[in-house]
C-alpha cells in the first residue's frame, strides 16, 4: 500500500516538474515580454525613462493609459503606408515562394525514393548555412559593379549596368530567396505521403492528367500549402535584416521602423506601438497556422 | 505534354531552383580567393583574404563569443525544449496546454524584432527592480535560448511522436521505474533527436544577429553583429574569407551528422529485428 502511493505521488511530482519548468521558461521569455511590451506602449517617454503607468501619489494607485503612440500611428500616414507595404511585399513572397515551390515539391516527392534523401539534404544545407552571409552574397551578385553586371558588360550583353539593388526587386529576390525552403519542406512532408492511388483510379476513370492535378493533388496538399505559406508569410511581414541590406532606403518595411524608432530615436514606447499593431496584424495567419497545424495532428 | 518533355520540365525546374539557391554560396566561395581589394572584380587567386582574416583581432573575438553563445544556448534549448516536447506529448490534459502549446510556438512565428524588442524591455524592468541582469553574454544567451528552446520542441516533438509508446509500456510491465523507463527505454531512443535539436539550435545561435543586436550591451559583439554592420557599410573581402570558412565547417558537420543519424537508424532497425526473432524461437 505504502508502496503505490510512494510510485503516484513520485508520478505527480514529476508531471508537475515535467511541464512546470517549460512553463515557467515560456511565461518569463515570451508572455511576460509581451506584456511589458503591451505596457510599454501605452506609456510616455519622459526624457530618458518611461512614465508610469500607476501613479500612488494620490495615496490610491491611479491607472494612466497613454495613447499617443497609437494615436500618432493612426495619423501619421508614413506608419500606414509602411504597414500596407510590409504586408505588399510579404504576400509577393509568399505567392513567389509557392509558385517556385510547389512545382519543386512536387517533382521532388515522385523522384527515385533512393534520392530523395539526398535532395532534401540539398535543400536543408543553405539553410543551415548562415542566413546573413547569404543575403550578403547577393549585394556582391546584384550592385551595379557587381559580379552579374560585371559578367554582363564583359559579354557585351549590356553596355551600362543594369539597377538591380536597393530597389523592390533586390528585396523580393532577398525575401523569396531566403524562405524558399520554408515553403518546400511543409509542401514536400505533405506531397511525399500522398496515397498515389488517387491519381490512378482518376486516369482510369479517364480524367486528364492536368485536371488530376488541379482535382485531386492541390486539394490534398492543402496543409501544406497553408503551413508554408504562413511561415513564409508571418516572419517575412517583420523582416528587418533583407530589407536593411539589400532593400535600400525607397522599400517601406515595418521591421525597420520599429529598429530605427528604438535604435535611432530611442523612443520606446513609440517601437511598442509598432509592435502591437504588427502582432495585431499577423494574430490572424497565425491562428490559421495553428489551426491547420492542430488540424493535421489529429489526422495522424 | 508528352511524358518525356514533363521529365525534362521538371529536371529543368529543379536544377533552376538549386542553382538559385546555391548560386550565392559558390560565389562567396570563389571570390574569398579573389586577389583584387574590389569584391567583385576577379584578378587573380590568393589567399590575401584569409591572412587579413587571421589578423583581424575583433573578428576573431566575435567568432569566439558566438562559438560560446552557440554552445551554451544550444544546451540550455534542448534541455528546455525537451522538457517542453514531454509536457505537450506526455500529457494530453491538463489546465494551461493551449496556452503553453502557443507560447512555445511564439518564438517560431513571432518575427525576430519583436522577440528582441519584448524581451530586451522585459530584461529591462527586471534590471530596473532588481539591479541586474547587466546586458551582455547572459542576456543574448537568454534570448538564443528562447529561440531555440522552440525549435527544440519542435525536433523533440516528431521524434517522441513516431516512438512506440509500447516500448515504455512494456518497461513499466517488467517493472521500471517512471524514472528507470526515462532513462533506460526513451532517452537512449531519443539521443538521435536531441543530437540534431543540438546542431539545429546551435545553427541558429550562431546565425541570428537581431536578438543579438537588441540584447547585447557595451563590448559584447558576435560574430553576425560584426558581419552586419560591415555589410552595412558595403562590401569587404574579408566577409567572403569568413564565409568560406564557415561554409566549409557547417558542410561537414551537416554531412556527418545526416551519416550518423542513418547510422543510428540502421542499428536501431537492425536490433529490432533481432529482437522480433529472438522472441519468436
Amino acid at each position: 500500500m505504502a508502496k503505490t502511493s510512494n510510485f503516484f505521488t513520485s508520478l505527480s511530482a514529476g508531471r508537475l516538474a515535467v511541464i512546470g519548468v517549460p512553463y515557467f521558461w515560456f511565461l518569463l521569455l515570451a508572455a511576460i515580454p509581451l506584456l511589458i511590451v503591451l505596457k510599454i506602449s501605452l506609456s510616455e517617454m519622459e526624457s530618458t525613462s518611461i512614465s508610469n503607468m500607476i501613479d500612488w501619489s494620490h495615496g490610491w494607485p491611479r491607472l494612466t493609459l497613454n495613447f499617443a503612440s497609437y494615436q500618432f500611428l493612426a495619423t501619421d500616414s508614413l506608419y500606414i503606408k509602411t504597414y500596407i507595404s510590409s504586408i505588399k511585399y510579404a504576400l509577393i513572397t509568399t505567392l513567389l515562394c509557392l509558385a517556385i515551390g510547389y512545382p519543386f515539391a512536387y517533382y521532388m516527392a515522385r523522384s527515385p525514393k533512393h534520392m530523395q534523401p539526398t535532395l532534401l539534404m540539398l535543400i536543408m544545407l543553405p539553410f543551415w548555412t548562415s542566413f546573413l552571409l547569404r543575403i550578403y552574397a547577393w549585394k556582391t551578385l546584384l550592385v551595379s559593379n557587381g559580379v552579374i553586371n560585371n559578367i554582363l558588360i564583359s559579354l557585351h550583353i549590356i553596355d551600362t549596368p543594369i539597377e538591380m539593388m536597393n530597389n523592390s526587386f533586390s528585396l523580393l529576390l532577398g525575401m523569396v530567396y531566403s524562405y524558399l525552403p520554408f515553403m518546400i519542406l511543409p509542401l514536400y512532408a505533405n506531397l511525399s505521403k500522398m496515397d498515389m492511388r488517387y491519381l490512378e483510379a482518376a486516369s482510369d476513370l479517364g480524367t486528364s492528367p492536368f485536371k488530376a492535378f488541379w482535382l485531386i493533388t492541390v486539394p490534398l496538399s492543402k496543409a501544406g500549402i497553408i503551413a508554408g505559406s504562413m511561415l513564409v508569410f508571418i516572419p517575412a511581414v517583420g523582416e528587418y535584416v533583407i530589407p536593411e541590406l539589400l532593400g535600400g532606403s525607397s522599400t517601406l518595411m515595418i521591421g525597420r521602423v520599429l529598429w530605427d524608432e528604438f535604435f535611432s530615436n530611442n523612443d520606446w514606447p513609440m517601437a511598442s506601438a509598432v509592435a502591437v499593431v504588427m502582432i495585431l496584424l499577423i494574430l490572424v495567419p497565425m491562428g490559421i497556422y495553428n489551426k491547420a497545424q492542430a488540424e493535421q495532428m489529429e489526422g495522424k | 505534354m508528352s511524358q518525356a518533355s514533363n521529365k525534362v520540365f521538371a529536371k529543368g525546374w529543379m536544377i533552376a531552383v538549386y542553382l538559385f539557391l546555391y548560386l550565392p554560396i559558390i560565389t562567396l566561395v570563389v571570390f574569398s580567393f579573389n586577389d583584387s581589394k574590389l569584391v567583385t572584380v576577379w584578378s587573380h587567386a590568393s589567399f590575401r583574404w584569409y591572412v587579413a582574416l587571421a589578423q583581424d583581432s575583433d573578428l576573431i573575438s566575435a567568432v569566439l563569443l558566438s562559438l560560446e553563445i552557440a554552445g551554451l544556448s544550444a544546451l540550455m534549448s534542448v534541455f528546455f525544449g525537451t522538457f517542453t516536447a514531454f509536457a505537450l506529448n506526455r500529457y494530453k490534459r491538463f489546465q494551461g496546454r493551449t496556452l503553453l502549446t502557443s507560447m512555445s510556438s511564439m518564438p517560431l512565428v513571432m518575427p525576430d524584432v519583436i522577440v528582441g524588442l519584448s524581451l530586451l524591455l522585459m530584461i529591462v524592468s527586471v534590471q530596473n527592480w532588481l539591479g541586474f541582469p547587466e546586458r551582455g553574454l547572459f542576456t543574448i544567451l537568454l534570448g538564443h535560448a528562447l529561440l531555440g528552446t522552440a525549435y527544440a520542441a519542435v525536433v523533440v516533438t516528431s521524434r517522441l511522436r513516431e516512438m512506440d509508446s509500447k516500448l515504455d509500456e512494456a518497461a513499466m510491465d517488467l517493472g521500471c521505474k517512471p524514472m528507470q523507463v526515462f532513462t533506460l527505454v526513451t532517452f537512449p531512443l531519443l539521443v538521435p533527436a536531441l543530437v540534431s535539436a543540438f546542431l539545429l539550435t546551435f545553427t541558429l545561435s550562431f546565425d541570428d544577429v537581431v536578438l543579438s543586436s537588441f540584447l547585447s550591451g557595451p563590448g559584447y559583439s558576435t560574430m553576425p553583429m560584426v558581419i552586419f554592420s560591415r555589410a552595412r557599410l558595403g562590401l569587404n573581402p574579408t566577409i567572403n574569407a569568413v564565409a568560406t570558412v564557415t561554409i566549409t565547417v557547417v558542410t561537414i558537420a551537416v554531412i556527418a551528422s545526416s551519416f550518423y543519424t542513418s547510422h543510428q537508424e540502421r542499428k536501431r532497425k537492425r536490433e529490432e529485428a533481432q529482437a522480433y526473432s529472438d522472441s519468436n524461437k
